[in-house]
């Protein structure tokens, strides 16, 4: 789990932060940052990206939306994906799991969580 | 059956008889030279084994019990040791979690002198750190000395926020920031229902002993079933960092504005 790019995409940069300082764990993480789905997807067509984070509530166009786009990217479906949302209700967790996301985590986060599924996921190589 | 197969049953029988009785025989030697030697044995007084190899024996397999049950106890301890390594690391690991969150939150709350910004930051602080659903940030303004809501995040049924207006020293929420005391309901010991006025946790946003503020919260993520007591630790820090950061703001805001003004009188002059 070293020198692991890591694409997070979230509008609020308190939040960008936070989940920057919790990748910082993993030896020579890249952190790359989007402030929204639009704005990952350019950063995706040039870098290699090993996991994406993202939101669901951003402008422009939401984490869903992200998540559904990259599934039906052929170069790019094979990136695990975690949604961190403020969206706690489990129909919320089903929809995003369903569009092929890997994990589901409800806000406020627990950096020993985060870290947990993010190791399950690269350790595993799960693919949406 | 022919007389040929009668003999061979009984030449069997033969051979099967005599083997028997060699071997009655060799048993029977075999007791006679055993009772011989056990006589011989008693005659003579001589021991099964060396007594003291006996007494050593027993000593060594004593110690070596006590040294198992030694070795079983010093298991049960470092046991124990182990759990309690494990519960430090986890509330260490908690522990880091929130220096954290307060770290990345007092570094967002000072990035900025824009007051806008300084608020939208607290928000975000509010919603992601504290797991906030529905809550106001209201601030004191000195000439009315009333506490009015500047930002809000509305949820049903807590419709209105924006509209608060608190006495100061008035009702709970002016008491609090009269007393610059937090307040907070645990609903899962004190149960009771929620008003404008009796929130779930009222927080003032203070500098030293000066009330600037409160962070006010009606409702938590559905997610987030109550405060936790890290929680209120957390919250009472990062009121203090958000309370310094909303009073330079507003003072830089206002510096600004009054130079501004200056600067436009000047110009007025020196174009005159």
């Amino acid at each position: 789990m070293e020198n692991t790019t890591f694409l997070v995409v979230e509008d609020s940069p308190t939040m960008r932060q936070l989940i920057s300082f919790s990748l910082k764990r993993f030896k020579n993480a890249r952190i790359i940052e989007a402030v929204d789905g639009v704005d990952a997807l350019k950063k995706l067509s040039g870098e290699r990206i090993d996991l994406i984070l993202t939101d669901i509530n951003m402008p422009v166009m939401d984490g869903l939306k992200l998540v559904s786009l990259v599934r039906q990217n052929a170069q790019l479906q094979s990136i695990p994906i975690i949604i961190i949302t403020t969206e706690g209700a489990e129909e919320d967790r089903e929809r995003g799991l369903a569009l092929g996301a890997n994990a589901y985590i409800s806000k406020p986060i627990q950096s020993s969580h985060l870290i947990k599924t993010i190791s399950e996921l690269l350790s595993t190589g799960a693919i949406g | 059956m022919t007389t040929d197969d009668y003999n061979r049953k009984g030449e069997k029988f033969l051979e099967l008889f005599n083997k028997g009785k060699e071997f009655t025989e060799e048993l029977l030697k075999e007791n006679q030279r055993l009772r011989y030697r056990l006589a011989s044995m008693e005659a003579t007084g001589t021991p099964v084994a060396n007594q003291e190899e006996i007494q050593q024996l027993r000593s060594q397999i004593q110690n070596l019990a006590d040294e198992n049950r030694r070795l079983h106890e010093r298991f049960r301890e470092v046991e124990e040791e182990n759990k309690d390594f494990a519960s430090r690391y986890v509330e260490i690991e908690e522990q880091n979690n929130n220096l954290a969150n307060l770290y990345v939150a007092s570094y967002q709350l000072h990035s900025t002198l824009d007051f806008r910004e300084v608020i939208q930051i607290v928000q975000e602080i509010v919603i992601n750190l504290v797991g906030a659903e529905a809550f106001a940030i209201l601030l004191l303004d000195e000439k009315t000395n009333e506490l009015k809501t500047i930002a809000c995040e509305e949820e049903k049924p807590w419709t209105g926020l924006e509209n608060l207006t608190v006495r100061w020293g008035e009702g709970v929420l002016g008491k609090v920031a009269k007393s610059g005391e937090a307040y907070y309901v645990n609903q899962d010991i004190e149960g009771g229902e929620i008003t404008f006025e009796k929130p779930l946790a009222a927080v003032p946003l203070k500098i030293k002993e000066h009330v600037i503020g409160l962070i006010v919260i009606y409702s938590l993520l559905q997610q987030k079933d109550s405060f936790s007591a890290v929680d209120y630790e957390l919250f009472s820090l990062l009121a203090a960092h958000a309370a310094t950061a909303i009073f330079s703001s507003k003072l830089y805001s206002q510096s600004e504005r009054k130079l501004n003004t200056i600067q436009s009188f000047l110009d007025l002059l020196t174009t005159t």
